[in-house]
């Protein structure tokens, strides 16, 4: 049914379709809407068969989930920045335990400096925890893909984390498509776990393993999520026999056929990257993109395939691997075996700061002409940089230089009136 | 149920006089039914409190839910003894997350239970002290704040045992341990305030809190049955002496745990909804010496010049818990 609704509650809805049975709750921005939302369901009626629990930390959140999905219950729980953080020993043990675990991560900043708005170092963070990573466009993809992550995890046994742009998605209203009971019914079957915890059939979960098994453990880990990069797939397609449209999958390309230049980002970002290839194609620029949905599976092969025809590769980070760069590109150098470019990584939109369409366009345009630094950050104000180092340099306490960037800039601010 | 009194004509004797009682009194162990939920073969060291604790409370707890128990386990010795891979000595259904999350766990099975209609199914979620009073105390905590339908046991054996004798909350003043050295002008465990987790819990006004011992078997089985007779949050704290970490010997495991109890340095109690409602009195009231003096982690206060001040703070927190708890009859012993 079209409805005008926030991404935060499209994504509630959708979860409540999939007939969660158990779901753990703790607040961080930007991910409240959706747990609110469902609390609402739960205590409502709406929502029947499902325990809301409210716990003390991200950390409680996901072990209560833990025992929830080790005992058979479809499992949810939601988090961003700081919390996935707190949690990360429990988002660890949730993949390690194969358990089929779904949750929503807000993308947002970590800090310090602290920052509530988006980008992608907090999901980026867990990246090898062992759970899938499913990045979503738009509003409407982060819904679907729920949908799907709890069937692929399920199929698996293994945790999906779908990662949505904080604020960009969460909080956008705009008209969603949110399916139907029966949709969801059919294309989600009930949840048999492989493993459960149950009297009638008394079984150890989470014994110590020693060195004589603990690589076999592991790769299956490893295996499952290679399974993942053909279920994938298959998931979107059949999500489209069901729904109607295409969403997820494991990667997503635009005007990539000829293009000697490809950008690629994962998340909201390329909708605005979309549009400024659109203009630059109008203008004879062999230019497109591809969008990373599944970010673990990494899918090396789909963009190996990709990118064999490029001449140049840009990738849109959000999120900065510090002492080294991107993060995304060094996962794809394995992709770009027998390759040859020029690869180029932009670090943008951290902590919020506004993917231009105008800053994409300059940044393309050098990028063509080959004129980029091999990293480069986007809107980058080098100059109060500059000036921050000279204090620096020029006493000793020269105190927090988040609070002297800020004092800088508002000074600029203040001497441009 | 009404316990049968049973009077010991016989002094000195610590049995549990199973031969004099009806066969419903009996104790769980006696029984040839009991459930062996932790089966023997695990790894734990001769003469573990840990061990024998776990065993007749998962029993008891086993025999008063007809069999319908999960347990979710914090990382530490008991996790480690009782599964190396694959040989688990577990006979219920059990699970192992992380070092501070047992409480928290449970309370996911518990849901899950409950959202699938297996409300007989009696969640169980335990740990040594440092997986309660130090790194689960959140959880623990947050568990007891939304009463949720979970029992959780409390082996506390004092540090940090299977790391190898680190200090925890729970480690008890001028111990020494790996981390608190028998060294220096003070040595030992510092006098700090102290954490005490079961009068933590009854703040949290859950129904069911109480302290018990391996050295008082019958009463350590009648206080977990007692607990599963009750639903909502419950915390049982069973005082589990370890052989290697105290620096005592395997057979003085008992003793110890009971001059534990005898001295007032562990007073057993049971309180409901935040109010004590039963406490064991104190038959032989002993002196804290005779407790320390066995373990060698208390070594240093009995070299060539005995450390008097500090056996005498001891001796302060025994007789401070005497007589919070009113544990001996001053009639008879004054």
């Amino acid at each position: 049914m079209l409805k005008q609704t926030e991404g935060s509650h499209a994504i509630a809805e959708c979860v409540a379709l999939c007939r969660p049975e158990v779901i753990c709750a703790y607040p961080i921005t930007p991910q409240t809407h959706i747990v609110e939302g469902l609390g609402e369901m739960v205590k409502a009626g709406d929502l029947a068969n499902c325990e809301f629990i409210n716990v003390e930390s991200e950390f409680a959140a996901l072990s209560v989930a833990i025992g929830a999905s080790a005992a058979g219950a479809r499992t949810y729980t939601a988090t961003a920045s700081q919390g996935l953080l707190f949690m990360a020993e429990a988002v660890y043990n949730a993949a390690g335990l194969g358990l089929p675990i779904v949750m929503t991560i807000g993308n947002r900043a970590i800090g310090a400096p602290i920052n509530i708005w988006n980008d992608h170092t907090d999901s980026m963070s867990m990246r090898d925890a062992g759970w899938i990573q499913l990045y979503a466009e738009t509003n409407q993809e982060a819904a679907d893909l729920h949908i799907q992550a709890f069937r692929l995890a399920e199929e698996l046994s293994i945790p999906v984390m779908v990662c949505v742009d904080g604020f960009i998605l969460t909080h956008a209203y705009e008209r969603l498509d949110i399916p139907t009971q029966a949709q969801v019914d059919a294309y989600l079957p009930p949840f048999e776990p492989r493993q459960v915890l149950d009297p009638r059939e008394p079984v150890s979960i989470g014994a110590m393993v020693g060195p004589e098994a603990f690589t076999e453990v592991r790769y299956l880990a490893h295996h499952k999520q290679m399974r993942a990069l053909e279920l994938i797939p298959r998931l979107s397609r059949e999500f489209k026999q069901v729904f109607g449209r295409d969403s997820g999958g494991l990667i997503r390309s635009y005007r990539a056929e000829d293009a000697k230049t490809i950008v690629v980002a994962l998340g909201s970002v390329n909708g605005t990257i979309k549009d400024v290839i659109d203009e630059l194609r109008e203008e004879g620029c062999a230019i497109g993109a591809a969008a990373i949905l599944s970010f673990r599976p990494f899918p090396s092969d789909a963009l190996h395939e990709i990118l064999s025809h490029a001449k140049r590769l840009v990738v849109i980070e959000k999120s900065l691997a510090v002492g080294i760069g991107g993060i995304v590109s060094h996962n794809l150098r394995m992709a770009l075996s027998g390759i040859s470019l020029h690869a180029y990584t932009v670090v943008a939109g951290l902590g919020g700061r506004a993917i231009t369409k105008a800053s994409l366009r300059g940044l393309f345009e050098r990028a063509l002409r080959d004129e980029l630094e091999p990293l480069t950050f986007l809107d980058l104000n080098q100059a109060a940089i500059e000036r921050e180092l000279e204090r620096e340099k020029a006493q000793r306490r020269s105190g927090p230089s988040a609070e002297n960037i800020l004092r800088d800039m508002a000074g600029g601010a203040r001497s441009a009136l | 149920m009404e316990t049968q009194q049973i009077k010991f004509y016989q002094t000195g004797t610590f049995t549990v006089g199973n031969r004099l009682q009806d066969e419903q009194q009996r104790s769980v162990q006696a029984n040839m039914q009991r459930t062996n939920s932790l089966n023997s073969g695990h790894r734990a060291c001769q003469g573990c409190g840990e061990a024998l604790g776990a065993r007749y409370a998962i029993d008891a707890a086993m025999r008063a839910a007809n069999n319908q128990i999960v347990a979710c386990n914090a990382t530490g010795c008991l996790e480690v003894f009782s599964t190396p891979y694959p040989e688990t000595s577990w006979q219920i259904p059990w699970i192992h997350s992380l070092f501070g999350n047992a409480a928290a766990v449970a309370t996911g099975v518990m849901a899950a239970m409950k959202v699938k209609g297996r409300s007989d199914v009696r969640v169980i979620a335990q740990g040594g002290d440092g997986g309660t009073t130090d790194i689960g105390f959140g959880c623990l905590s947050g568990m007891f704040e939304r009463n949720d339908d979970v029992l959780y046991i409390c082996y506390d054996n004092e540090a940090y045992m299977n790391t190898g004798v680190q200090r925890s909350s729970a480690t008890p003043p001028a111990a020494r341990t790996a981390t608190t050295m028998a060294i220096g002008a003070a040595p030992g465990n510092t006098f700090g305030q102290g954490k005490n987790v079961p009068l933590i819990a009854m703040a949290h006004g859950i129904p069911y809190v109480a302290t018990a011992s391996v050295a008082y078997l019958r009463d350590l089985e009648e206080k977990v049955s007692r607990a599963m007779t009750v639903r909502g949050a419950r915390y049982i704290h069973i005082l589990v002496p370890c052989p290697l970490g105290w620096g005592a010997q395997p057979h003085d495991t008992i003793k110890l745990a009971r001059l534990a109890v005898e001295t007032g340095l562990f007073p057993l109690f049971e309180a409901e909804h935040g109010e004590v409602v039963r406490t064991t009195p104190i038959r032989h009231r002993v002196p804290v010496e005779e407790y320390l003096k066995p373990q060698k982690r208390f070594a240093h206060l009995f070299g060539k010049t005995p450390a008097v001040d500090t056996i005498a703070r001891i001796q302060e927190m025994a007789d401070r818990n005497i007589r919070k708890y009113r544990l001996v009859d001053e009639r008879r012993h004054g």
